[in-house]
Formats: C-alpha cells, structure tokens, sequence
C-alpha cells in the first residue's frame, strides 16, 4: 500500500466512522426521548451498583426491548452501534489488507478482530 | 431530582468536559468518571461503562478530521492494537473482580500522572541516524509524512517491542477505567518509538475507538453500562467535543490548559484519598 493509496483508505475509513457515530447518537436521541416520556418522573438509582437486567445485557435482550418500544433498550441499541462503528473499521481493514496481498497485516488485522468479537459475544 | 433533570445535568457537565477535553487535547473521558462518582454519587462501575463509551464516540468522531491531515499510519496503527485491544479485554476483566477501592487508586495516580505530563513540553523528537530496527523494517512499521512544501519526511518506529508492550499497559488501563488512556499511548509513541508527533497523535485516535470497543463488549454483558446514564453522557460528551475540535489553539487555550489541568490533579488526588480511605 502506497502512502496515496492508503490515504485514501484512511479517508473511506474516517467518513465510515462519522456515519456509524451519527446512526448511533440519533438513535440513541430518539431513545432519550422515549425513555423520558416513560420514566422521566422517577429517581435515578445509580448511586447502587446492581448490575443490568438481563433484557439489556444481551444482543436478544436488547432487540425483545426495541420491539416492544422500551426506551432504555432503543437507547442501548444505540450504544451497541456505537460499539460496533470500530468493529466494523477492522474488519474493513481486513479487507483492505487481504485486497492489497499484505498476508501478514491480513493476520494481524484477524487478531485484533478475534479479540473484539471475544468481548462482544464472551458470556 | 428525578431522571430528567439527572439527564439534562449530566448532558450540561458531560458537553463541559467534552468541550475541555478537546479544546485541551488532555481529553474528555478523564475527568467525566471522578466527576460522576465524586459529584453525583454514581457508581464507579457505571460511572466507567458510561465513560467508556463516550471515549469510543469521541474517537469515531474526530476520526474523519485526523485523516483529513494525512499522518496517521495504518500498519503502525494495527500493530499496536493488538497490544491494546488484548490489554483492554484483560483490564474489563480485572474491573469485575478487584475493589472499587482499587480501582479509585489506580484512576487517581493516572490522573495525576496525565497532568504531570500536560505541563511537560511536548517535543518533537529529533531525526535518528541510526539504522532502521530490523523489526521494525520487517513489519513495515515505517511511512513518510507531507512536509510544508509537500516534501516527503521518512520515519521508522524504533523499540517495537518496547512500545507494544507498553501499548498493553495502556490497553489494561483503559479497559480497568474507561478512559483513552491518550497518556500512556504518548510515552509509548513519542518517547519510546520516537513516531513524528503528528503521526503519533492521528494514530492513537485510530487506535482509542478500536481499544474501547474491546472493553465496552465485556462491560455490556457484565451490566456495567446503564442506557440512562451512558445516553446524557455519551450525546453531551460528543457534542462538546466536536464544538471543541472546531476551535483553534490559540494564546486563551494555554491558560484554560493549566486550569484544567489542575482540575484533574485536584479530582486525583480526592480519587486517592476516596480509594484509599474506602469510599468509593
């Protein structure tokens, strides 16, 4: 990859990036919103930490909550956007690397993405 | 208060710190967790998953902007987010297991730490003659950056292992307390593998997203990242920083630097005492 080529993978890579981001913060806008209209009028309780409900700590859990037009789990959705724009800037990587024969940065790219997908689906 | 004027609160002091950081350069995610637990009596635990996830928005954000400056380098990039990706994993798996009492000493020394390092000046390090480390050389951990009159500046990352290994320390780091962990990444890229700064800066941006996403996996099925709480922080802490990107450095920012800095030192050292009393 030459420093112009791999500018201009830079370049689709950044603006992939600000769509990801910007899905993401609209959704989770919109969430906001539901979840207010919702439970605006009750108190927070974070200063006790008791960890998520189950429906929001898992990727079926979170999608039942959309559907059912729960406002915590359409701001969640959200955040799992959020979490899977730079998933999704590796795996682009990836490509980018197999396209330009670069096995050994293929490999290494595979690692990184390996290690992302442990921490999403681990349990 | 109940949850909306909590919400509009947190959105109003997370653009504050978003602004800050960015303005600064020193980063918004390092003063948003004490700022929780300290002021708003939020759980460290949610106050971390919260963080963690603004530091991915912030990084995603601003990465369209650094690429626009043409530095950043790929091959060095995924390198090193090996390390830190495997760090990330590793710290999100220590936050389960060790005190919140620990967790809020080890945050005050990074926070003292990162404002120690923001009153050094930052120097460009100086063009080495020396030949290019072999693995370095076999890695294609090398490129070249524009120059003023668009000529061509070669450069080739010395200490490799040196800086991967540090690379992890700042991936644990920034998985155990959600935060970017730009300071450590700095030792490791300026000081270590003696990277130009500019290349060094755009790369770590790149870097910050893919390390939090790592941590932030492992954060969601533990139940560490509550939507009410991560939304306000998350949305003000986004939009404080790209109003702050969109600001120049200018004479007004040195002194605003310094204030903010001591901020975070003062935030340390209560995160010290807190932790060390058992507080937290």
């Amino acid at each position: 990859m030459t420093d112009e080529e791999g500018h201009r993978i830079e370049i689709i890579i950044g603006r992939l990036l600000q769509i990801g981001v910007g899905l993401s913060a609209v959704t989770v806008a919109f969430g906001a919103i539901v979840y207010l209209v919702q439970h605006g009028l009750e108190n927070p309780p974070y200063g006790k930490f008791r960890g998520e409900p189950s429906g929001l700590t898992s990727f079926s859990g979170v999608f039942s909550g959309v559907a059912a037009f729960h406002g915590v789990a359409i701001i969640q959705l959200g955040l799992l956007l959020l979490i899977a724009t730079p998933v999704a800037r590796v795996l682009f990587s990836l490509l980018a690397f197999l396209h330009e024969k670069d096995w050994l940065y293929g490999f290494f790219t595979l690692i990184v993405l390996s290690v992302l997908a442990y921490g999403l689906f681990s349990r | 208060m109940n949850n909306l004027g909590f919400s509009l609160l947190l959105l109003i002091v997370s653009g504050m710190a978003g602004f800050l950081g960015s303005l600064t350069g020193l980063g918004g995610g390092v003063v948003l967790v004490p700022a929780l637990t300290l002021a708003f009596g939020v759980d460290i635990r949610y106050a971390i998953g919260a963080s963690l996830v603004s530091v991915i928005a912030t990084s995603s954000g601003a990465a369209a902007a650094y690429v626009r400056e043409g530095f950043s380098n790929i091959r060095i990039g995924m390198f090193l987010e090996i390390a830190t990706s495997i760090g990330a994993v590793v710290g999100a798996f220590l936050a389960t297991v060790v005190t919140t009492s620990f967790i809020g000493i080890v945050f005050g020394c990074v926070l003292i730490y990162s404002a120690w390092l923001s009153f050094q000046r930052r120097h460009a390090s100086e063009h080495s003659e020396k030949p290019e480390n072999p693995i370095s050389a076999k890695l294609s951990l090398n490129g070249s950056y524009p120059g003023v009159t668009g000529e061509r500046h070669p450069y080739s990352a010395e200490h490799p292992i040196q800086g991967f290994g540090l690379m992890g320390i700042a991936g644990i780091l920034s998985g155990l307390l959600g935060i970017g962990s730009g300071a450590v990444k700095v030792i490791a890229m300026d000081h270590v593998m003696r990277l130009p700064f500019k290349v060094s800066t755009t790369t770590s941006n790149f870097m910050i997203g893919v390390t939090a996403a790592a941590s932030a996996g492992i954060y969601f099925s533990r139940g560490y990242i509550d939507p009410g709480l991560a939304m306000p922080v998350m949305l003000g802490v986004l939009t404080g920083s790209l109003l702050g990107a969109r600001h120049l450095m200018g004479a007004k920012v040195h002194s605003l630097r310094t204030i903010f800095a001591w901020t975070i030192v003062i935030l340390g050292v209560e995160m010290l005492y807190k932790g060390i009393t058992g507080k937290l």
